[in-house]
């Protein structure tokens, strides 16, 4: 098949979306108010689906900072780390991120993505394995393609299955990297992390442990730290991947470990060194970001308090969700026709949302992902259940009368 | 599944029971376009495979897997290494 034939079916399959309503790639936002509201293709919507936790985008201290540093030192680096494109600043929120993780070093990668190309590519090599949980996120799974190193796949959140796999490789000469995430995000469900480390503890030497805090990182433990720090095995997490483009509010990515040695990745990782670094204005706000997490001012626990109220108000509607309250809160509906047919008409109602639909999804899963944020306000959550309410019920989706009463009380 | 069936017959009643009704599995089918497999089903029915064989199959081995034959002859392969 050539490209042109290619490129036709990828058109096929968009256009048979579209039929069933709006055209995504042609939906884009002509303003944003705040981290909640925006206009959308002429129509005021409030947004729950962002993966803006804290709701820092418009953090007065991020903003200024991003802006001092964009006035200071220039719109873009113009090279990668390597080269002319490690200014104070990447250096200086890579001590940042060392010092609130407590760990040795940080290395600072352009992106989230690029951070787990970069890991996946630069630690293992020839002859090394790669465990990954089988719903790892699609910059796992293409970083293990570009990596020397081979990949098995566990079934996902399973450590005994992990063990299994690991059991038929300890005869391998290599080393070996487990790769989880500290919540995933198609479900919103976390990894049993605790049970992970004793797996990996318990195949000794030369077995290392990778932990994604993308959707984590100010979100859980006690201090932001994530999943690592809420299951108290931050000594067993090897190597946490992180991004800024979620609770951090801008674009950026890092590693940070304490092993000794870690930063002679750069010189290795083609990810780091082949790509420009990130901006200063983006470096800037990361930094201010990091600053407020540390300081605990409530945003995490308000961004929980919304989590509950949402996932608590959804299954009450009588929507199918993912497993537990989170800031990803997954609606699971019968197929791709009833995602995307409850993701227009919340659209037309003024509600923004996610939809993902197989083959991006686990178990061929057609979800609805309703993300929440420290930002929503309580009128936004209960406006947002009523909504859910109303078009659940009209499209027969839910029992009316449970959306009934649920829109009378709330 | 009987003891005496032989390593390949194994592998392709397993596909069969992936690939969906309907679907006729012979050396020459094509796994993805000639069964109703996406290439999330084909990762777990490599996982199963994995464990029914108790082998480890790369996903990196898989790169060149087009046909059932193809996957055969990895498994052949793999098999033999990890004896």
């Amino acid at each position: 098949m050539g490209i042109r034939e290619r490129l036709s079916q990828v058109r096929q399959s968009v256009d048979s979306l579209k039929a069933m309503g709006k055209d995504p790639s042609k939906l884009s936002f002509e303003a944003m108010h705040s981290p909640t509201e925006a206009t959308l293709n002429g129509k005021a919507m409030t947004l729950f689906g962002t993966n803006n936790y804290l709701g820092l985008t418009f953090d007065h201290a991020c903003i200024s900072a991003a802006v001092g540093a964009t006035n200071a030192e220039g719109s873009g680096t113009t090279g990668s780390r390597i080269a002319n494109g490690s200014y104070g600043g990447h250096k200086a929120l890579e001590a940042a991120i060392a010092e609130f993780y407590n760990k040795r070093s940080a290395i600072v990668f352009s992106t989230g993505y690029v951070a787990n190309l970069g890991v996946l590519t630069g630690l293992p090599t020839h002859g090394d394995y790669l465990l990954i949980d089988a719903d790892s996120h699609a910059s796992i799974y293409d970083g293990c393609k570009m990596s020397d190193a081979q990949t098995v796949r566990f079934r996902h959140n399973s450590p005994d299955d992990l063990a299994k796999r690991l059991g038929r490789l300890k005869d391998e000469p290599g080393d070996k990297f487990i790769v989880v995430e500290g919540i995933y995000s198609m479900l919103g469900d976390t990894a049993p992390l605790k049970e992970f480390a004793d797996v990996k503890r318990e195949a000794g030497e030369g077995v290392y442990l990778i932990v994604d805090e993308a959707h984590s990182l100010g979100v859980l433990g006690e201090t932001g730290r994530g999943l690592c720090q809420q299951a108290g095995v931050e000594a067993e997490c090897d190597f946490i991947v992180g991004t800024f483009s979620k609770s951090i509010g801008t674009v950026g990515g890092f590693c940070v470990s304490d092993m000794p040695g870690f930063d002679a990745m750069r010189f290795v990782s083609r990810p780091y060194m082949f790509t420009a670094s990130m901006t200063p204005g983006s470096i800037a706000s990361a930094r201010a970001a990091f600053d407020i997490i540390a300081e605990q001012r409530g945003e995490q626990d308000q961004l929980w308090r919304n989590c509950h109220q949402l996932f608590r108000g959804i299954r009450e509607i009588g929507f199918e969700t993912g497993p537990q309250p989170s800031p990803v809160i997954a609606i699971v509906l019968p197929n791709p026709e009833a995602a995307v047919g409850l993701w227009n008409r919340l659209i037309d109602a003024g509600l923004y949302t996610n939809i993902a639909i197989p083959p991006a999804t686990p178990n061929s899963l057609s979800l609805l992902r309703v993300s929440v944020s420290a930002a929503h306000s309580q009128r936004q959550i209960q406006r947002a259940l009523e909504t859910l309410a109303l078009v659940g019920s009209e499209m027969g989706l839910v029992e009316s009368s449970a959306a009934v009463s649920l829109a009378w009380t709330g | 599944m009987t003891q005496a069936s032989t390593i390949d017959e194994q592998v392709i009643a397993l596909l069969q029971v992936h690939a969906g009704d309907g679907v006729e599995i012979s050396p020459d089918t094509n796994i993805i376009a000639d069964t109703k497999m996406d290439s999330v089903a084909v990762m777990d029915f490599v996982m199963e495979l994995e464990d029914h064989l108790d082998i480890t199959i790369p996903l990196n081995r898989l790169a060149d897997v087009v046909t059932v034959e193809d996957l055969l002859a990895a498994v052949r392969q793999l098999r033999g290494q990890q004896e």
